[in-house]
């Protein structure tokens, strides 16, 4: 894991900051707002950002399932369309996990790929990582009253190790108290295509978290990983609880014009 | 036992089901954890050590022909006799033909997992040998009929409440009270006249010990003592992936495997054991055999599951499952559960019959995170994938929903197209409710849980729109 200098994170050219967002296909699709958080907070931090119009999809269902050919176009697909930039920022830590951790698999016998994959994963980071490890970024002015609660999504935590980061970013926010989850850093049953392939025990895993969260007396799960997110937005509102779900930058933006996950419009 | 993986979904179901299966799972998976993490937490050079032990054991894999023929030739040296078996068969042929030549009747028996793999229960009963289990969760199964559901706790699915019913019907004297300390003794008084009058006693080995030829057990109950020591003969039944090279080494294991495996700092008995009774020995059996079984154990050290040869079976892994946690070993279908029987038992069966269990996993992680070998138990379960794919073994609705996704993901101008078509269709469902109850194609999703439904428009367009915050 690169470990840039702290604040002030320059271009490789001595101006601010390029970077490329990843936007994921979740947060395209189902909650942009997640995405104009990103780019938000990335400038306000300082970088000059630009969202690539040829990027599509990590590889990761084509990865976890075996199919290495798909995965791999893909994964030089994203090489192609951002290793231009200074870094690359994600706003998921399991698609950032699948492109730093496991993109480089895919070129066994493939050693000019190989390098092209690991300069760029070495400057692809997860959006809250980026923005305390690189940028040493606060936010500031954000008010957003109310008790909440933090998962660690798993990729994020074990691949990525980001743990401390989202707590000190939410420190910053005025009026926003963090109490503690039980099993914070244990699966919330999503796997990707795991809760397709196996509904009722993905169900099993997640009706427990979601007792968890109701237990942690908090009015609103955050987490940094969409999927995540909506396995347990929307087992939280099968169950019709009334704990919201949002993405962590969306509150580290200040953008509470969007309705939470699973709330009506 | 009866291996029953490839209806893996099936018994998921019917796990899931139970209510006091439920409860036994949790109360057993949560006392270990949290034990485990207060001994690892009270052992600050555990990642040190985790990482030797690794190396202990790579090193061992990769000289393997080496080490067994010095562990060999030192066990015959102590008096021991040496079997090979290639084969769970050929294996429990020669325990069989053994228990024959020694004329006997009855065989005692301390639970490991070598023994449950090669089917030695079965194999025992169609030789009309009786066979009692003497470790008190193995003897709870036994009387159930029950395979073994954990590889540490095989008996984890009952609850105590559970095995009171049974010892009350099935022991010769019912226990005088229903609480655990009565459970326990009422077990010890059904046992204890079996351990005086065996014939031969069965054991595993924890660990193999190449420079001395010893063989290392560690067990809490104080039954492998008196399984392996009053029989005329003792039969050691061991994987050929439990060598290491010096005591020394064995000892950097033993610091590990008790801690993961049960969050104690150690077991109440770690055993040497060395060659049969010698003249100037009090006791001890007068034949030792020891019994080396590979069970497909060479394939995997010839192909990508290598690392899994380093499993020193302590469960830390299933512990610490959340699929194991909802189901509980029995839905595996095989003697391995969890993230190591994921991999072991299409090692050591078939992909193609157990093609669920690599899948039933959601890749989370935290298996390898508490492995104190490091096994790379996600990436293996995914290598396995990867095998099932090239070789066409995935479900065809996988195949082709996952050919869709890919056809459209390398083209991003008709991937954006697709996106945008399917947010349309999501938010005339779901845009007044902000929630999708039930979409085409989606029950797996929404039989338990909302969709949250789409907000105007993908982030491409928007951007495109000209958007910006």
């Amino acid at each position: 894991m690169g470990e840039e200098g702290k604040g002030g994170a320059v271009g490789r050219h001595g101006s601010a900051p390029r970077v490329g967002l990843f936007v994921t296909c979740l947060v395209d699709a189902i909650r942009p707002s997640i995405g104009f958080a990103s780019l938000k907070l990335l400038e306000d931090a300082g970088c000059i950002v630009e969202v690539p119009a040829r990027q599509t999809c990590c590889g990761q269902p084509g990865f976890n399932s075996g199919d290495n050919a798909i995965a791999r176009d893909l994964v030089v697909g994203w090489i192609e369309a951002f290793e231009g930039y200074d870094y690359v920022v994600v706003p998921s830590g399991s698609c950032a996990g699948m492109l730093k951790c496991h993109g480089g698999d895919l070129f066994a016998g493939e050693p000019d790929w190989a390098a092209r994959h690991s300069a760029l994963a070495d400057r692809t980071y997860e959006i809250m990582s980026f923005l305390v490890r690189v940028m040493d970024y606060r936010p500031s002015g954000v008010a957003w009253p109310g008790r909440a609660t933090y998962h660690d999504s798993c990729s994020g935590l074990r691949e990525l190790a980001i743990h401390d980061e989202p707590r000190a970013l939410l420190a910053a926010v005025d009026g926003l108290e963090l109490v503690p989850l039980e099993g914070n850093d244990v699966c919330c049953g999503f796997g990707g295509t795991f809760c397709v392939k196996y509904p009722s025990i993905s169900n099993a895993i997640v009706a427990e978290k979601a007792r968890q969260v109701g237990a942690s007396g908090a009015g609103l799960l955050l987490g940094g990983d969409l999927g995540c997110l909506m396995n347990m937005a929307g087992k939280l509102s099968r169950e019709a609880s009334p704990v919201e779900v949002r993405h962590a930058v969306e509150v580290l933006a200040g953008m509470d014009d969007e309705p939470a996950l699973c709330r009506s419009e | 036992m009866e291996q029953t993986s490839h209806r893996f979904k099936e018994n998921a179901e019917r796990a899931l089901a139970s209510s006091t299966l439920r409860v036994a799972l949790d109360r057993t998976t949560t006392l270990l954890r949290t034990r485990r993490a207060a001994v690892v937490a009270a052992f600050p050079e555990f990642a040190e050590v985790r990482g030797t032990a690794a190396r202990i054991k790579d090193h061992t894999i990769a000289h393997l022909d080496h080490y067994l023929e010095m562990f060999e030739r030192n066990a015959i040296a102590s008096g021991a006799k040496v079997h090979w078996a290639r084969t769970p068969d050929e294996a429990t042929d020669i325990i069989v033909r053994i228990c024959r030549q020694a004329g006997a009747r009855t065989a005692t028996r301390v639970k490991s997992m070598l023994g449950e793999e090669i089917g030695i229960g079965e194999a025992l009963a169609a030789a009309g040998i009786e066979r009692v289990e003497t470790d008190l969760a193995e003897h709870i199964i036994q009387l159930a009929g029950d395979p073994p559901s954990h590889i540490v706790m095989p008996a984890m699915h009952k609850t105590h409440e559970e095995v009171a019913e049974l010892f009350s019907r099935k022991h010769r004297r019912a226990p005088d009270a229903l609480d655990v300390a009565s459970l326990v003794e009422s077990a010890r008084r059904e046992l204890r006249e079996k351990f005086l009058s065996a014939d031969v006693g069965i054991s595993g080995a924890n660990f193999l010990i190449a420079d001395t030829g010893s063989v290392v057990t560690v067990t809490n109950e104080g039954n492998g003592e008196l399984t392996t020591t009053p029989p005329r003969v003792h039969i050691v039944n061991a994987g050929i992936e439990k060598l290491v090279p010096t005591v020394e080494h064995a000892t950097v294991l033993l610091r590990l495997l008790s801690r993961s495996a049960i969050g104690t700092e150690f077991t109440q008995y770690t055993t040497f054991y060395n060659g049969p009774r010698r003249e100037s020995d009090r006791d001890g059996p007068r034949e030792m055999h020891i019994v080396l079984v590979d069970n497909r154990r060479t394939d995997m050290l010839a192909g990508f599951l290598r690392p899994m040869l380093r499993c020193i079976r302590c469960g830390a892994c299933m512990n610490h499952c959340p699929v194991y946690g909802a189901v509980g070993g029995h839905a595996y279908g095989a003697v391995y559960p969890g993230p190591m029987g994921a991999i072991l038992t299409p090692a050591m069966s078939n992909l193609a019959v157990a093609g669920d269990l690599p899948n039933a996993c959601t890749l989370n992680g935290r298996c390898r995170e508490v492995c104190p070998v490091d096994i790379p138990l996600p990436d293996l379960m995914r290598r396995l994938r990867e095998e099932q794919w090239s070789r066409g073994l995935t479900p065809r609705v996988v195949r082709s929903g996952l050919g869709l996704w890919g056809t459209l993901a390398r083209r991003p101008g008709l991937y954006r197209l697709a996106t945008r078509l399917a947010v349309f269709s999501l938010r005339l469902v779901g845009w007044r409710a902000g929630r999708i109850g039930a979409f085409p194609l989606a029950g797996g999703w929404t039989r338990h849980r909302d969709l949250p439904s789409p907000q105007r428009g993908t982030f491409m367009d928007q951007y495109r729109a000209g958007r910006r915050r």
